[in-house]
């Protein structure tokens, strides 16, 4: 038999001690020697980085002036004035200043449509759902590329900034959505060829990072055209975009038809459904509805992810902030590139960290509904 | 169909549901046959309207470029082939490593996360919140341009102990040199793991007869340690070091480290880090508490039931997961190719593909090496897990 020394001593549990902050404090800072000394490092890296983070935020940045010269001083913390002239840049790129409402608009149109749908409770989800995946792309389109109704044309060398990395992430997870779901209902599919075919698909997507399957679609991709069609180099990141997370969608989704059980479908045969009416009308509004925190998470991932189409030469948030810190000369200073990577950081970090948010409150929802019925 | 019905029409026959899935399929598969076939025909007329050459045999070709980072030897006049393996070795490098420091960081973090103490555990959370919701390419530009291109030059190094220096040119090294009868410390640094192996083996036998318990922590470092030492004396100290030293603008001799392999490896430990620190909270919350409980009925220390009862029933819940993060951190070093660590996209997807345009043989080589390692590093982490996995009687 298995046996193991027993301590010398034995630990009895210390009654609960009263309320109180000293009692809290010694039940959670001091409880032992070893935690009391874990709190006084704790502490120590605690003052060291919010410390230096005060000072080299607030106390000794920069906060006016029109150049690098500005933030070179000795000593000198995160230079603002840089963040403030590039702004317009770093969330539209080169596009017009003229046109820069048609943006804001399209924001404005987004949130329209997406705050109602995230807040649980809110009517008519159905008609939301349809405007987000329907009217809004369309809508979306022709403010932002224009040429139409009176808008002028802005080329989508012209996007970049925070604009590109929202199209990116939004596009390549809407039109991923449709093949998300076909190629999990493909996986668990009884037709041998579907189901292979669909395996296969996601499996090869899934082993390869992004980056080859972005190089894939900005060289291999024109190779497989014919000669007089060309993409634009956006769309060409979209294409690759969608397709990468089309596959990781796909394993959400199908985590969502795994936990949907065998009598629903039995009672959809039972009625005489047709598959697609069994899977449209019975089975995947439950699916989806379980895997919203999924997705979410994937969405996370992929927002993230929008970043390395830089390595293709377009321009997102962190894109451009690259570009502005290492290549404009006007601007150079020992400050700026930390500037500019905290500003990008801190704006990618409000967006997932948002997210992630939501998507844990949505799960905690599921959770109580789960066990109420 | 029930039976005595006259044989099957034609409606009735497109309205069985085997039947139509097999035209479905077949169907299907003609579809994939003319996509395919449609693209492989835009590819060839692409190609002969580029002069592009197409198959394999541009491996054999000379390369002409230098690779900044080689763990075999390569020059200008090796070819494509060797350039390739060159890539592969330099990902596999930062993999494996970030792989080790990763899980090292995160289960540090995920056991810090759970810490009783407040201050611990809120600094975890901060470490995980903070790094987990932003892109790992923008933590690899932080540490690349705005921590590792801001260190002083060569001449006003950092110091660090053990003659090392460190600045804008990377991490300069003590370089060991191996002089003859150096394989005696290698021999006996393997005879030790041997040999501790073997007591680990012993204690446990002796532990399940007897129910004595003998420590072998500090024996078996003593043999690991100790052996290799002793054959370092014996053998008359037959290893020296190559220190760098400053010479006009460089240093000179030694090792270096490349600073693009220290950001990148820095970046991917940190980035993967705080993922497996969740995974590891998650497993260990994972555990029922009743197990704790009884570890401590038992008079198991908190370290013993931590080490002996709550992890090893952990390990069943993260093992999974852990293994998509390593495949995600291997996956992840491709971002190499924004900072210009050579590894096998960043040569070969990139530079060879510029230098022969050869992009499908370039890409698919890519691909498939990251299918293998992908596939190569599941079939490991699941042999792993069944053997941690509970064995049911």
């Amino acid at each position: 038999m298995t046996t193991h020394a027993p301590s010398t001593t034995t630990k009895t549990m210390r009654p609960p001690a009263g309320a109180g902050p000293i009692a809290w404090m010694r039940q959670n800072l001091f409880a032992t020697p070893v935690d009391a000394l874990l709190t006084f490092a704790g502490l120590y890296i605690v003052y060291r980085l919010l410390g230096g983070f005060i000072d080299w935020a607030l106390v000794s940045a920069t906060w006016t002036g029109d150049d690098g010269k500005a933030c070179s001083r000795d000593g000198a913390g995160a230079c603002w004035p840089f963040i403030w002239h590039k702004f317009g840049l770093f969330m539209s790129g080169r596009f017009p200043d003229a046109e820069r409402w048609r943006i804001y608009l399209t924001y404005g149109l987004a949130l329209a449509g997406l705050v109602p749908l995230m807040i649980p409770g809110v009517p008519g989800k159905l008609w939301l759902f349809i405007y987000m995946l329907g009217v809004f792309p369309l809508l979306a389109f022709v403010l932002l590329s224009g040429g139409m109704f009176g808008l002028s044309h802005v080329p989508t060398e012209l996007w970049g900034g925070l604009l590109v990395t929202l199209v990116v992430a939004c596009v390549g997870i809407a039109a991923s959505f449709p093949l998300g779901i076909l190629l999990a209902l493909g996986r668990r599919s009884e037709l041998p060829i579907v189901r292979w075919v669909s395996i296969g698909f996601i499996e090869i997507v899934r082993g390869v990072p992004l980056v080859t399957m972005l190089f894939f679609a900005s060289v291999m991709l024109p190779l497989f055209l014919p000669e007089n069609v060309t993409f634009d180099k956006l769309l060409r990141a979209l294409i690759g975009v969608a397709l990468f997370s089309a596959a990781y969608l796909a394993e959400v989704i199908r985590g969502g038809l795994q936990a949907i059980p065998r009598g629903q479908l039995e009672a959809a045969d039972a009625l005489g459904l047709s598959y697609w009416q069994k899977m449209g009308l019975i089975v995947l509004p439950q699916a989806l509805k379980l895997v919203i925190p999924g997705i979410v998470n994937s969405f996370i991932a992929l927002f993230k992810d929008t970043s390395l189409v830089l390595i293709i030469g377009l321009f997102d948030l962190l894109g451009i902030v690259q570009q502005s810190v290492q290549a404009d000369a006007k601007w150079f200073s020992p400050s700026t590139s930390t500037t500019g990577y905290f500003f990008a950081g801190f704006i990618f970090w409000i967006f997932c960290f948002g997210m992630s948010r939501y998507s844990s409150f949505i799960e905690r929802r599921l959770g109580i509904g789960d066990r109420k019925s | 169909m029930p039976r005595g019905q006259p044989p099957l029409s034609l409606p009735a026959l497109i309205y069985e549901p085997k039947v139509r899935g097999i035209i479905f399929q077949v169907l299907l598969l003609a579809a994939l046959v003319v996509a395919a076939w449609s693209l492989a025909s835009n590819v060839a007329v692409n190609l002969q309207r580029q002069n592009i050459a197409s198959g394999f045999g541009f491996l054999d070709r000379t390369a002409g470029f230098e690779i900044s980072q080689q763990l075999i030897d390569f020059k200008p006049t090796d070819n494509y082939g060797r350039a390739f393996v060159v890539g592969l070795l330099n990902t596999l490098l930062v993999a494996g490593l970030g792989i080790v420091f990763a899980t090292i960081l995160g289960f540090t973090v995920g056991v810090a996360r759970l810490s009783s103490n407040w201050i611990v555990s809120r600094l975890a959370l901060a470490f995980v919140e903070v790094v987990r919701n932003m892109p790992p390419l923008l933590t690899l530009f932080l540490v690349y341009f705005a921590a590792i291109k801001t260190l002083p030059g060569p001449r006003q190094s950092i110091e660090l102990p053990l003659s090392s220096f460190l600045n804008v040119r990377g991490l300069y090294m003590p370089k060991p040199q191996w002089l003859d009868g150096s394989s005696t410390i290698v021999v006996a640094f393997i005879a030790g793991i041997i040999a501790s192996m073997l007591l680990a083996r012993w204690a446990r036998q002796r532990q399940v007869a007897t129910g004595q318990q003998v420590p072998i922590f500090w024996p078996s470092l003593g043999l690991v340690l100790g052996l290799p030492l002793l054959a370092f004396m014996i053998a008359g100290q037959p290893v020296a070091f190559e220190y760098p030293a400053l010479k006009g603008f460089n240093f000179s001799g030694g090792m270096v480290v490349q600073p693009e392999f220290i950001a990148l490896l820095f970046g991917l430990t940190v980035y993967t880090a705080a993922f497996i620190a969740e995974i590891v909270r998650a497993g260990i919350s994972g555990v029922p508490k009743g197990q704790k409980e009884a570890a401590a009925a038992l008079g198991l220390s908190a370290g013993q039931s931590m080490r002996l009862v709550v992890l090893p029933q952990a390990m069943r819940i993260v093992i999974p997961p852990l293994t998509n993060q390593f495949l995600n951190l291997t996956k992840n070093s491709s971002l190499a190719v924004a900072i210009g660590y050579p590894d096998l996209v960043s040569v070969f997807a990139g530079t060879v593909l510029n230098n022969t345009n050869q992009a499908i043989e370039c890409i698919l080589i890519t691909m498939g090496v990251y299918l293998v390692l992908s596939i190569v590093t599941s079939i490991g982490m699941n042999m792993f897990n069944a053997r941690m996995a509970l064995v049911e009687r």
